[in-house]
């Protein structure tokens, strides 16, 4: 099997209320991805299109905007894993173009939120868990991610002050980064400080500043076999190895709660076909959508060992200068999270960061990265190993 | 014209919202009518299952019987909501959680009763039948008698 390497990423910034159509948001992504590959639609061999649908009047969007960037009669297609959608969209490209089916494909992950109300929105995305069992209870995504930081602090140790350390960091690096909605520096102090919205009961143990907030956004990802990738471009970046996993949607299903299987056995995956370790990981970027799942991401990858995650967190080992930077570019928690567009957006900043162009945000010289993308509540996983 | 067949929803007595109108464990609706929470276990391979299910994945079969969740299980977490998704508002607070039985486990709500300071990991509970404000029922657990 050849090499397939990404040739050109993009993002649209993550805003609130983003002040135009879906096909219009996600040709934001698009556009910066092919202006960055150089590449003209007629270049590309199919599109995958990855969102949650249920945020959408439109049924169907693949068609749609596989006709408003120019990219037909190639096909498409659509996939969806909640969060993750965007990274299982990249697995499906890499399967599309090792099969010899394609040379190159667009990976298009998109999401805007704002069209339903806030609690609407909780509503849908406690959906993502268990319709028949659990939501009936009143179930929504902080309460489940605040049932795992719960269980971490019993078992662990972990405490509420070590998870506001992670937001602390997170908002370093939002602050520099022009695509992140939240742009503010957040303090230790502000959790601590009840005027503070930061410190607001969301879901206990978890606190306001310990969520993400909902944004609109796309992403886009171009892909393309060796022979396409070098002589398209002079800079790609090499799929090194992926991986992806599943669970029981109820948690009465599971048997681990300080910790998501779902990242142990795609890490797993991925460390072994890209042929490296954890130590060898110099940059990468984990599903932050709360702070225990940060926390929960740096021991389920081995960066840390179980409930070590906060030694991390507390020598600021996974800040920019750190043994192993993590979410340098606001993550999530800063960055904002449109479902679909995220694990995308994560995908372009480790190419950023292997290509030595990501700015102020850029770690020094890495070499390999990592992308960690959960869709639901631990229920899918995917870990992408990137290389120069 | 033939007769309109009836539909069999019993399902949508359960929780606050229901997002389930029917399922092939609808029984499990009158033993919660009848103050008991059941789980199903498979006739061929022995396997528990809670929430039941009218499959089993293992045989390929759905020849099961109904067993009852008794007795006390371990509390592996829980959190208490400060908000709540379209139609729960007037439940807050409330505090949804799991128990671990050993064979299996149950995802539920602490019951209103249990005093939030008297909550712990690791806390034995039980699981009871519960009939909500609007007429709906679930099951919530509650400190041993």
């Amino acid at each position: 099997m050849g090499k397939v390497g990404i040739i050109g990423v993009g993002q649209s910034a993550f805003v609130r209320g983003y002040p135009g159509s879906i096909r219009e948001l996600a040709f934001e992504g698009f556009k910066d991805a092919m202006k960055d590959a150089g590449a003209k639609a007629a270049d590309i061999g199919a599109s995958v299109v990855c969102s949650a649908p249920e945020y959408d009047k439109q049924r169907s969007p693949a068609g749609v905007f596989a006709e408003y960037m120019g990219l037909t009669p190639q096909p498409t297609f659509y996939v969806e894993t909640l969060c993750s959608s965007s990274s299982t969209g990249l697995k499906l490209a890499y399967s599309l173009i090792e099969s010899g089916l394609h040379d190159s494909v667009a990976v298009i992950g998109f999401q805007k939120m704002s069209e339903i109300s806030s609690a609407e929105s909780q509503e849908r995305m406690g959906r993502g868990a268990d319709i028949q069992w659990e939501s009936p209870f009143g179930t929504m995504m902080p309460a489940y991610y605040a049932m795992y930081a719960r269980n971490h602090m019993a078992t662990y140790g972990t405490t509420p002050e070590d998870l506001a350390l992670i937001r602390v960091k997170s908002s370093t690096y939002g602050q520099i980064n022009d695509k992140a909605v939240y742009r503010k520096a957040v303090t230790e102090e502000m959790f601590g400080d009840p005027e503070s919205p930061m410190s607001g009961p969301v879901a206990s143990p978890l606190r306001v500043g310990d969520c993400c907030a909902n944004a609109d956004g796309s992403s886009c990802i171009i892909v393309a076999n060796e022979e396409k990738a070098r002589a398209l471009s002079d800079k790609p970046v090499w799929i090194l190895g992926l991986g992806a996993a599943s669970t029981a949607v109820n948690l009465a299903g599971r048997d681990l709660f300080n910790g998501l299987t779902v990242g142990i056995e795609a890490g797993r995956q991925a460390y072994e076909m890209a042929g490296v370790t954890p130590k060898d990981i110099d940059v990468a970027e984990v599903h932050d959508c709360f702070t225990i799942a940060e926390m929960m991401a740096y021991e389920n990858l081995g960066f840390a060992r179980p409930g070590e995650g906060r030694d991390l967190i507390r020598g600021k080992e996974t800040y920019k200068e750190g043994s192993i930077p993590v979410n340098v570019d606001g993550g999530l928690l800063s960055k904002g999270h449109p479902i679909g567009a995220t694990g995308g957006s994560q995908i372009r900043t480790i190419v950023l960061q292997l290509r030595g162009e990501a700015g102020e945000m850029q770690v020094k010289d890495p070499e390999i990265g990592l992308v960690h993308n959960i869709g639901g509540v631990g229920l899918y996983g995917n870990v992408t190993i990137l290389g120069r | 014209m033939g007769k309109k067949k009836e539909i069999d929803a019993r399902f949508s007595k359960f929780g606050t919202v229901p997002f389930t109108a029917t399922s092939k464990v609808n029984d499990f609706i009158d033993y919660l009518e009848d103050g008991k929470v059941m789980g199903t276990r498979c006739k061929d391979c022995g396997m528990m299952f809670f929430p039941p299910r009218a499959d089993c994945y293992n045989c390929l079969a759905g020849n099961m019987d109904w067993f009852q969740v008794s007795g006390k299980g371990k509390l592996v977490s829980y959190s208490k909501l400060e908000y709540a998704p379209q139609g729960f508002g007037d439940d807050l607070p409330y505090a949804i959680a799991l128990l671990d039985y050993g064979d299996y486990k149950v995802f539920g709500r602490i019951a209103g009763s249990v005093p939030e300071d008297e909550i712990e990991v690791g806390m034995e509970l039980e699981t009871v039948a519960n009939e909500l404000p609007n007429g709906q029922l679930n099951y919530v657990f509650q400190k041993p008698a």
